[in-house]
């Protein structure tokens, strides 16, 4: 488990960038949180970068858009899914579990 | 509608294939490519495919499950050389001919060329292309002229900088990009290429291409000869209308569709690089990846509907790579335009353009995060209400 930060420091919205055996970002959206890798599969771009809107994001490179909840893009350019890590709440602070990534299931 | 032909294999092609099949037509389908192979992403072409970081393969848009899933029957390596509009029939170069209720013209661009078939004189337009430049430069160590200092042309000097290729720009314009993105940040851009070790040479036209058999230099309008090994026209592109003659559709520039790619007949659209669509009381024709994979949906929409119900937005968004700096564009540029964060100097900054007062562009270099915020703003303000 990686602690990612404050829950206060999270608001929804926005994503915060974790260093752990690869960059994951982890976003605050429809009042959850998810976790998934942070270099889009398309190109070298941050998606915590990206633009959030419901339970996606948005490459702020070339556009391409993943569903945060499965990893999976939902269009061009991107063809392959980034994978998903568990995160969890506790005492006021969120945490990834770094450990369990999840490949994405078509 | 049973049958519908997508003449053109490349991004606007493949992805019009797609909202076909994900907007429910399951009638057949038939995909006409006049290249052989299959559908692959070309902006890669001039920077990580040319520079060897990637291959092939990671250039295919669609894996052979995703085309295997559109239930299409494909032509490629041949090109279609007739439309007849009043009854969607077409004729294929090898003789085939092809009846369809709905057509999707997607036969994009081809690039301007230079030299008549002198050997080392390149464009960079199509996967053959690349493979045949890349040939060339790919152990550095030669002289390359790149002819154009536009975006394909400077991603083209770049990749060969980076691969250790002495590289000269020559640009007839005095500033380079700036219809595009206005002298100030044209000039901003294009700093780029002196700061990385290669010259630029602007304001002043080609004359001639030297060399008898292989080029040998570019002789410049002013009588100076640039010695060359390498020569690469990045001139621009001609949309691919020319089997569109007699075909009853109007042509001009591209194919003139109203602002859902729609052509005067409703069982035709056009899409990608080649359609010329009706956008704020004039017909325009965009260059650009986002435009292709966006039209696509918007005019199979309206191709099953047989009536115009929905309109392209044409957000205008183009990337490009240089130099290790991305530089992102999105909207129209305008004559106003000022720096709202970071600074020119810093290559580091995002600027918007204004006319009376609204925002009509946002440019940014190496600031990915703000500009995609203010290019939210710019596509929610240009939103088309889907009539």
């Amino acid at each position: 488990m990686i602690r990612a930060c404050d829950v206060d420091d999270l608001p929804d919205g926005e994503a915060v960038r974790l260093l752990a055996h690869v960059p994951i970002s982890v976003f605050h959206t429809e009042g959850q949180y998810f976790a998934i890798d942070d270099t889009c599969s398309h190109q070298d771009a941050s998606l915590a970068d990206g633009w959030v809107e419901g339970c996606f994001v948005e490459c702020p490179l070339h556009a391409a858009s993943f569903d945060l909840r499965t990893g999976q893009p939902t269009c061009l350019p991107a063809k392959r899914p980034v994978r998903t890590y568990p995160v969890v709440v506790s005492d006021g602070a969120i945490y990834v579990d770094t450990a369990v990534a999840q490949e994405a299931i078509a | 509608m049973r049958t519908v032909t997508i003449v053109g294999t490349s991004l606007a092609g493949l992805r019009a294939a797609q909202e076909l099949r994900a907007q429910g037509f399951d009638g057949e389908l038939v995909l006409v490519g006049d290249e052989p192979h299959r559908p692959y992403d070309r902006p890669p072409l001039s920077k990580d495919f040319l520079l060897g970081k990637i291959g092939v393969e990671d250039l295919e848009l669609a894996d052979a499950a995703g085309l295997l899933e559109l239930g299409a029957r494909w032509h490629l390596g041949r090109r279609a050389v007739r439309l007849s509009a009043s009854d969607g029939s077409l004729t294929l170069s090898d003789g085939t001919e092809l009846k369809s209720d709905g057509v999707v013209i997607a036969t994009g661009a081809s690039a301007r060329t230079l030299g008549d078939g002198l050997a080392g004189v390149h464009t960079l337009r199509t996967l053959d292309d690349a493979v045949a430049l890349r040939r060339e430069i790919a152990d550095g160590g030669v002289r390359v002229v790149v002819i154009g200092a536009g975006f394909i042309g400077a991603e083209t000097a770049s990749t060969c900088r980076a691969l250790g290729c002495d590289v000269t720009v020559v640009e007839a314009a005095p500033v380079p990009l700036s219809r595009a993105l206005g002298p100030e940040f044209g000039a901003a851009c294009a700093g780029l290429h002196e700061e990385n070790g290669v010259r630029l040479v602007t304001g002043i036209g080609v004359a001639a291409l030297e060399g008898d058999t292989r080029v040998t230099g570019v002789r410049l309008a002013d009588g100076t000869v640039l010695g060359a090994d390498v020569v690469v026209a990045g001139i621009g592109v001609r949309p691919n209308t020319e089997w569109l003659d007699g075909s009853g559709l109007v042509i001009d520039n591209g194919v003139v569709c109203d602002e859902g790619c729609v052509t005067a007949s409703p069982n035709i659209v056009a899409v990608g690089d080649v359609a010329r669509f009706r956008h704020e009381g004039a017909h325009v024709r965009t260059e650009h990846w986002t435009s292709a994979a966006e039209q696509a949906g918007v005019a199979v929409r309206n191709l099953l509907a047989g009536a115009t119900v929905a309109h392209h937005a044409n957000r205008g968004y183009f990337w490009s790579e240089q130099y290790g700096h991305r530089i992102q564009f999105a909207g129209q540029a305008a004559a106003e335009a000022e720096v709202v964060e970071g600074s020119l100097a810093e290559r580091k900054f995002v600027a918007t353009y204004l006319r009376d007062g609204a925002v009509t562009g946002v440019l940014a270099m190496d600031s990915p995060k703000p500009f995609t915020r203010l290019r939210r703003g710019l596509a929610r303000a240009a939103t088309v209400p889907a009539g």
